[in-house]
């Protein structure tokens, strides 16, 4: 679509990283600069999402990096040190960075300058974007653009990212900065400091035969038990705490105290930078969104409107993703049939219509409630309402050591536990981001309603108290919903005090002035999760339902079901109306579900189930729920087709089927007693309630720490859990008798 | 009069004296702008009284009471 260049002159690539305060629109940016063409990875070893995008100005190429929103450059982590390390053109899969792009709040210029302030001690050429400028101009803000400029000493470009307004005007700065010689700036500093830098820098020794950056070594000196003071001394650079404590004891002596004198200094630059820059209102007004923030933050109103927005986005994901869930399904077996119609039975048949069209149906039926869970999300995010649920709720989420951000990805995952854990990049602390993810698929989350139903209504007796107000089967469905979530405190509370041991995160979160939420960034944002999921977990689910299909499959003799369903393949395209034909089709029906109840019995799935009978009898177990089990490693609910399956029905069965449920009531050992009573079933559903059988989950897992381990681990943890689990179940159940 | 930021009330505005601390928490808030001399108004507290509202170099700000107490701060007459 684009002319072809002109031969004439060289083509130029020049890399620009994109930072900003979380809050400033940042990402809005990178999209109406980038397009929606932007490549999305993880950093090498860390839970940082690398995400680049490219365009053309004019003759040149630019690459754009955005990097994570961020209130400072001092590292306190692997994850922060990723920014400072792009920046500094130290992070090889992004190479040197010719340029960086400020984005700052017009609105809120005073914080958002501290960054600024640090990003140019980098030396490198800046833009500065002063985004959302509408807002600071109805607050009655006036800002001196041209002023600014020349005291900043860099280009600043007033925008309206969610309308697009300006960003011509930004990427012909960029073009332009990217060219010039990076501006120098007056050192902020006292002399001393820089005389300490320099002197601590003649010390450190070269890392791959490069000197220590200055910046580096400044932060080296300035963040008390920092990332770069750790990591150093960590690479054994002798006697390194004494000699920066000695330094920072000198500086103290001339009135520089470490870590106070960095924000000190920084913002009484800002201060006086801004002075006569920057016009407020004379009075501030008590503006609408303060209002609004009353309202929503006051102890009864705050709290009745947090209940409402919470059923409102359990109400949207049911009413909502449902009926989208069922098209899916539906389609889903239409094409299911025209595959198998169009082809003869056997391997590849089977595969494609168990294997591939399963796998992929198994992705997308996920889609709906990611993509509606992060539209209401990201409306939430954009009109500046999550951060007050996150502070309504911080308290009570503190009680079990998290905190108030872990809220709505925890509600999340009683829907579905895969956005949840998409969702728990709101959380920027490690630690509470790691034990959230690894908690939320505990929650109890709409795939499981299916197992509880069919147990329930098989094997609970519908009693009734109270004048039929209170049921024991609604008893039970509630004690399986909660189950999880009880188990998850504990859980939670573990990880805090083992794996993820730290110091308690500082809480401190900025609360953005409301506004109303921008329907281009709410939908990108929607989509943006959609594809992200399908790209980077949608292949790891599909894999594995293919891997589930084979073992299902092989090894058997499928030669008789193959014919059987030929013949069932040509009686029923005859569809007749002749009753005795009808007859010979339901019993070769019969025959196929046999047939097919063996083959799995016989595949290495089955075998499986044998051999691990031994261990799942003590839950109270047969092999086959050990297959059915096993089989829903996929998605929990497979289970209810895997026993359609298994009990000579077919794989078509829904949780209310008459018919499983009756094959699930006189199912007997082979000594003749029955296999489920109460226990039995109970067993079953605490073991759904708490197990990790779901792929999605897991993959998105991987995905989001970028590490197999943590999968692993959930996998791990949550069998365990679900194993004696059911294990207390089935046998308290069988001793109350 | 001297007092830590979360004995203030709501309404309650004061000037910040000094940060306690050197830790992870300390810096965060320095960095955030809770710098010596300036001024800070408390908004409101959340429902279950923590953490709590502020209001500071023009933007909101919330704290959990145990990292408000790490800031002396003198309170303003009204």
């Amino acid at each position: 679509m684009s002319l072809p260049a002109p031969p004439a002159t060289e083509p130029r690539t020049i890399t620009v990283a994109l930072i900003g305060n979380p809050n400033t629109g940042k990402s809005t940016l990178f999209n109406a600069l980038a397009g929606m063409q932007a490549h999305v990875g993880n950093y090498p070893g860390v839970t940082v999402e690398k995400k680049i995008g490219r365009v053309r100005v004019g003759e040149t190429t630019m690459r754009l990096v955005d990097l994570p929103g961020t209130y400072s450059l001092a590292p306190r982590s692997p994850d922060e040190m990723v920014s400072v390390d792009v920046l500094l053109g130290r992070q090889p899969d992004v190479g040197r960075i010719d340029a960086v792009l400020c984005i700052v709040d017009a609105s809120n210029l005073e914080r958002n300058l501290f960054l600024v302030s640090q990003v140019l001690d980098l030396g490198l050429p800046a833009v500065m974007v002063l985004n959302m400028y509408d807002v600071a101009r109805q607050r009655g803000t006036e800002i001196d653009l041209s002023q600014l400029a020349q005291r900043m000493g860099i280009a600043v470009v007033p925008t309206e990212a969610h309308r697009r307004i300006g960003i011509e005007e930004v990427r012909q700065a960029i073009a332009r900065a990217a060219l010039a010689p990076a501006p120098s700036h007056p050192p902020l500093f006292p002399p001393h400091f820089y005389q300490e830098c320099a002197s601590l820098s003649r010390e450190l020794p070269n890392q791959n035969g490069n000197a220590v950056p200055m910046y580096l070594v400044e932060r080296l000196l300035l963040d008390v038990n920092g990332h770069v003071e750790r990591s150093l001394s960590a690479k054994g650079v002798v006697n390194l705490n004494q000699r920066v404590a000695a330094a920072r004891e000198r500086l103290a002596k001339t009135g520089f105290r470490v870590p106070v004198a960095e924000a000190k200094i920084r913002y009484g630059a800002i201060r006086e930078l801004l002075s006569g820059v920057v016009r407020h209102p004379p009075e501030r007004r008590a503006t609408l969104s303060d209002r609004i923030d009353h309202f929503l933050t006051h102890r009864v109103s705050g709290l009745l409107a947090f209940v409402v927005v919470m059923f409102l986005l359990f109400q949207l994901i049911y009413t909502g993703a449902r009926p989208l869930m069922s098209w899916i399904e539906a389609g889903q077996k239409i094409v299911r049939a025209g595959v198998a119609a169009s082809m003869p039975p056997g391997a590849l048949q089977s595969l494609l219509c168990d294997g591939v069209i399963g796998g992929v149906g198994s992705v997308i039926t996920f889609l709906p409630q990611i993509v509606f869970l992060f539209l209401f999300i990201a409306i939430l995010e954009d009109c500046g309402y999550m951060a007050r649920a996150a502070f309504l709720m911080d308290r009570l989420m503190a009680r079990l050591g998290l905190s108030g951000k872990s809220f709505i990805p925890l509600m999340s995952s009683f829907a579905c536990a895969i956005p949840g854990v998409m969702a728990t990049r709101v959380i920027e602390n490690r630690r509470d981001r790691m034990v959230t993810m690894l908690v939320a698929p505990l929650m109890s989350c709409s795939a499981r309603l299916p197992v509880y139903l069919l147990l329930i209504g098989a094997f609970i007796p519908a009693t009734t108290w109270l004048g039929g107000w209170v049921s024991l089967r609604g008893l039970v469905l509630l004690a399986m919903s909660s189950v999880g979530a009880l188990v998850a405190i504990p859980a939670a509370w573990l990880m805090k005090k083992t794996i993820f041991r730290s110091e308690t995160p500082p809480f401190v979160m900025e609360l953005p002035a409301y506004k109303i939420p921008s329907p281009r960034v709410v939908l990108y944002r929607a989509y943006d999760r959609g594809r992200a999921f399908v790209q980077r977990a949608g292949t790891l689910i599909f894999a594995t339902a293919i891997v589930v299909w084979f073992a299902g499959y092989f090894p058997g003799d499928h030669r008789e079901l193959n014919s059987v369903q030929a013949r069932i393949q040509a009686k029923a395209s005859a569809s007749s109306e002749d009753p005795s034909q009808n007859a010979e089709l339901s019993k070769l029906v019969e025959r196929e579900n046999e047939l097919s109840s063996r083959l799995i019995e016989q595949s290495f799935l089955g075998r499986i189930g044998h051999a691990i009978e031994p261990a799942v009898r003590p839950l109270g177990w047969d092999w086959r729920i050990g297959v059915g089990a096993i089989a829903s490693f996929p998605a929990r609910e497979v289970i209810i087709a895997t026993l359609g399956t298994i009990y000579s029905l077919g794989s078509d069965v829904e949780s209310g089927d008459q018919g499983l449920i009756e094959s699930l009531r006189n199912a007997r050992r082979p000594d003749g007693t029955k296999v489920y009573n109460v226990p039995v079933a109970l067993s079953i559903m605490v073991f759904f309630a708490l197990c990790a059988q779901c792929a999605g989950t897991l993959m998105t897992i991987k995905r989001e720490t970028n590490r197999w381990i943590w999968p692993v681990f959930t996998f791990v943890y949550m069998t365990t859990l679900a194993y004696v689990g059911a294990l207390l179940t089935y046998q308290i159940g069988m001793h109350l008798g | 009069m001297m007092n830590t930021l979360d004995q203030l009330r709501v309404g309650d505005r004061a000037t910040i004296v000094d940060i306690s601390g050197e830790d992870g928490v300390a810096i965060r808030l320095l960095e955030m702008g809770l710098t010596e001399g300036e001024e800070i108004e408390v908004i409101g507290f959340a429902p279950l009284g923590d953490p709590i509202e502020f209001q500071v170099r023009g933007y909101r700000l919330s704290l959990r009471a145990n990292e408000a107490r790490r800031l002396q701060v003198e309170r303003l007459g009204s």
